[in-house]
């Protein structure tokens, strides 16, 4: 059995100044690239591919596979394009892992550009990072000075430029398409797949995109092998989660275990529940999965496992509420937050969210009737597999689920309007 | 706005962020920027490949703002005449993105969080009683020029909630009491320092940063990285002697040295907390550190 913690990329977190180069290269920073570096790209890739590993972004796409799909034989420039724009409610692992050992993505980043024969990359963060920003704009200067980014890296034919691009405020960039279009200085709204990135991505020309942490995988992975790291989770979800417990727990934060730890577990690991009160509804992985209740606490928190309950394994952002908080309160905040991130480009979200917000708006302040449980309902068939892309999906999942385990809590409000007016 | 179903109390202030203007009054003149704006514009566009000066405009939309404190037709224009492309081009841009403000923004942008996590926890508490001290509403600044006050989507620090940020700096874990106290301190004339990042600065000045233009100094490499919600699981794991099973088939070179015990670096201003572990530099190697072998037994069967 391994451990219950197992810390990987966390681990140098609360060490000394992780962030800087040379307490990185202390604690087995960049031996990772020198050995890439002594490796064919292809094997590289074969070793990515044999891992396993699974993009920590939400969708969970084997990561091995977007780099094998790069065709090496297009004369165009290959990118390395970096999804740095954590947004989802919920989600909060990105950030940290930013700040404190930004060098571990950095070095993600070039071994991938190695692999993929790119040389050049682009981090795109959220704009409103400014301390993620400034903290990997650091790192890429400290890795140029060190010959880790730049011309001839290592004493290798390699060349390797980083770029770090800030975003301007808008959660839908973090859809991989929409992400391009904004780096390409357009409004951030999603393409049409296929083509997809790997063909067509940035500039038209062949793009890995890839989250934050599945590219500072990367580097243990080299240095510990495929089986190692396969081993570290349970089959079809290897690897550790960083798991950012958020909420109604005594002891917020980000706990790193392997994948398929339950709900009951991290409980426990981050003190209990912080008011005593019993456990409500959570997501598994940010406000784009779908709720899941108390009924959950064992299930083993994997892509499959996940999956088969009926939600999303997700950002593993796992947020936590108890008895005494109003899922309908929290289901129109999420359902706002869609409503105002929905970039217009497509009618079902565009319009369906804008009509779930009017809903729920009426339900939360009391002129609710029975029928409008129904309407959303009806809302969410039009909306899910209707939009473009993932965020209108995303925005059916607290609305369908909460309706699924608390109808009665809806009934009650659309009962009792005088009280929940004045809670609100 | 518009209550279809007459249900939702209309405010008096523009909370709702479904009130939106674009105000494009006049052409906007490109040549109120100077020439070092100019050659900042350069460089921005020297970032991307060759033939792809439009992956500039977002940086370089958040350079003019820093230079007028809002997006202006002054601004749309310069990025346009700097690119080759229209106006319309640039403006479409610059009205979907909520960084770039389209009214003056005051010195301070307080954001607060309430999305449902933070707002459920404090979020909506903090910002209504910050609108009542302040006497603004959404996107509203104080008639000093101080302070600009909104509510903002999730800021990605749901450990540290409920947050406010101030010009995108956080102050984590506040309250009804600690908000108020942060932004009378700032209409005094005082720049607390934020929970973690570079000390504060002015709208403009972060501005700048955002767009990519950084002084060694605004760098921040010896400010607090985050917090204890950060390091909690690391603690936890060095406490409990968790770790990741050992590398397999190698240590690397580079691993041995450890830092030395009395290290003249602050580790983190959150080591108080825990009682479990201290900052434990020696073992954070974990996988392929020499010390770990000795777990070898626990991990993967590889």
């Amino acid at each position: 059995m391994p451990d219950v913690l197992t810390p990987v990329l966390t681990k140098r977190f609360a060490t000394d100044q992780p962030w800087r180069i040379e307490n990185y290269e202390r604690l087995d920073g960049y031996s990772a690239l020198r050995k890439a570096l002594t490796l064919a790209p292809d094997e590289i890739i074969t070793m990515v591919v044999d891992s396993n590993l699974r993009g920590r972004g939400g969708a969970g796409f084997p990561t091995g596979m977007k780099w094998k799909f790069i065709p090496q034989d297009n004369p165009k420039p290959k990118y390395v394009v970096v999804n740095a724009d954590e947004g989802e409610p919920g989600t909060c692992r990105d950030l940290p892992l930013m700040m404190n050992d930004p060098h571990s993505m950095i070095e993600g980043i070039i071994i991938a550009c190695y692999a993929v024969r790119a040389e050049h990359a682009f981090v795109y963060i959220r704009g409103e990072a400014i301390h993620a920003i400034r903290r990997v704009t650091a790192a890429v200067r400290e890795a140029t000075a060190s010959g880790y980014l730049g011309e001839k890296i290592l004493g290798s034919d390699f060349n390797c430029r980083i770029t770090v691009h800030g975003g301007a405020g808008a959660y839908i960039c973090g859809e991989e398409t929409a992400l391009l279009d904004s780096l390409e200085g357009r409004r951030g709204q999603p393409r049409l797949k296929p083509p997809f990135p790997a063909t067509n991505g940035v500039y038209d020309s062949p793009t890995v995109v890839n989250n934050v942490g599945t590219l500072a995988s990367v580097p243990y992975i080299v240095l510990g092998g495929a089986d190692w790291y396969k081993a570290l989770g349970p089959e079809g979800s290897p690897g550790t989660s960083i798991y950012s417990l958020s909420g109604r727990v005594k002891n917020p934060g980000q706990y790193e275990a392997p994948m398929g730890t339950t709900l009951r577990e991290l409980i426990e690991l981050a003190g209990g529940m912080s008011r005593g009160k019993p456990l409500k509804f959570w997501t598994p992985g940010g406000a784009s999965c779908p709720l899941l209740t108390a009924e959950h606490l064992d299930l083993p928190l994997d892509f499959d496992s996940v999956a088969k309950a009926g939600s999303m394994n997700g950002t593993s952002a796992v947020m936590i509420f108890d008895e005494d908080d109003s899922v309908v309160q929290a289901v129109l905040k999420w359902t706002q937050f869609y409503e105002h991130e929905s970039c217009g480009k497509c009618t079902p979200c565009r319009e369906g969210t804008y009509w779930y917000g009017q809903i729920l708006e009426r339900i939360w302040h009391g002129g609710g009737r029975e029928e409008d449980i129904d309407t959303l309902l009806d809302l969410s068939d039009n909306i899910l597999g209707r939009s473009f892309c993932a965020l209108g999906d995303g925005a059916t999942s607290c609305i369908s689920s909460s309706i699924k385990y608390f109808r009665d809590d809806y009934l009650a409000l659309i009962n009792k309007p005088a009280l929940a007016g004045a809670a609100s | 706005m518009s209550t279809p179903f007459g249900a939702t109390p209309a405010g008096a202030r523009p909370d709702n962020f479904r009130t939106t203007v674009v105000p494009l009054e006049r052409p906007g003149d490109p040549s109120v920027f100077s020439e070092q704006v100019r050659a900042d514009a350069a460089e921005i566009i020297s970032r991307y490949p060759e033939g792809q000066a439009r992956s500039a405009l977002l940086p370089m939309l958040h350079l003019v703002q820093s230079e007028q404190g809002y997006v202006t037709p002054d601004g749309i224009a310069f990025c346009a005449d700097v690119i080759g492309i229209t106006k319309a081009q640039v403006a479409a841009v610059a009205t979907f993105y909520t960084m770039y403000k389209r009214k003056p923004t005051g010195e301070y942008l307080v954001s607060v969080c309430t999305n449902t996590l933070c707002g459920v926890l404090g979020g909506d508490d903090i910002y209504k009683a910050l609108s009542d001290a302040l006497g603004v509403g959404m996107n509203e600044t104080t008639a000093d020029g101080k302070v600009t006050l909104e509510h903002a989507e999730c800021l990605a620090a749901c450990d540290y909630a409920p947050v406010v940020t101030v010009n995108y700096e956080f102050f984590d874990n506040q309250s009804v009491e600690s908000a108020n106290d942060l932004v009378q301190r700032l209409q005094g004339g005082e720049r607390p320092q934020p929970s973690r990042g570079a000390p504060l600065c002015s709208f403009r000045e972060i501005e700048r940063q955002i767009a990519g233009f950084f002084a060694e100094e605004d760098l921040g490499l010896d400010t607090v990285s985050g917090g204890f919600g950060t390091e909690i699981g690391v603690r936890l794991a060095n406490g409990r002697g968790d770790s990741a099973p050992a590398y397999s088939n190698v240590t690397p070179a580079q691993a041995s040295a450890p830092p030395p015990a009395d290290s003249p670096r602050p580790t983190s201003a959150h080591d108080a907390p825990l009682t479990t572990a201290s900052s434990d530099p020696a073992n954070a190697a974990g996988p392929g550190g020499p010390e770990a072998s000795s777990d070898n037994e626990k991990g993967a069967g590889a």
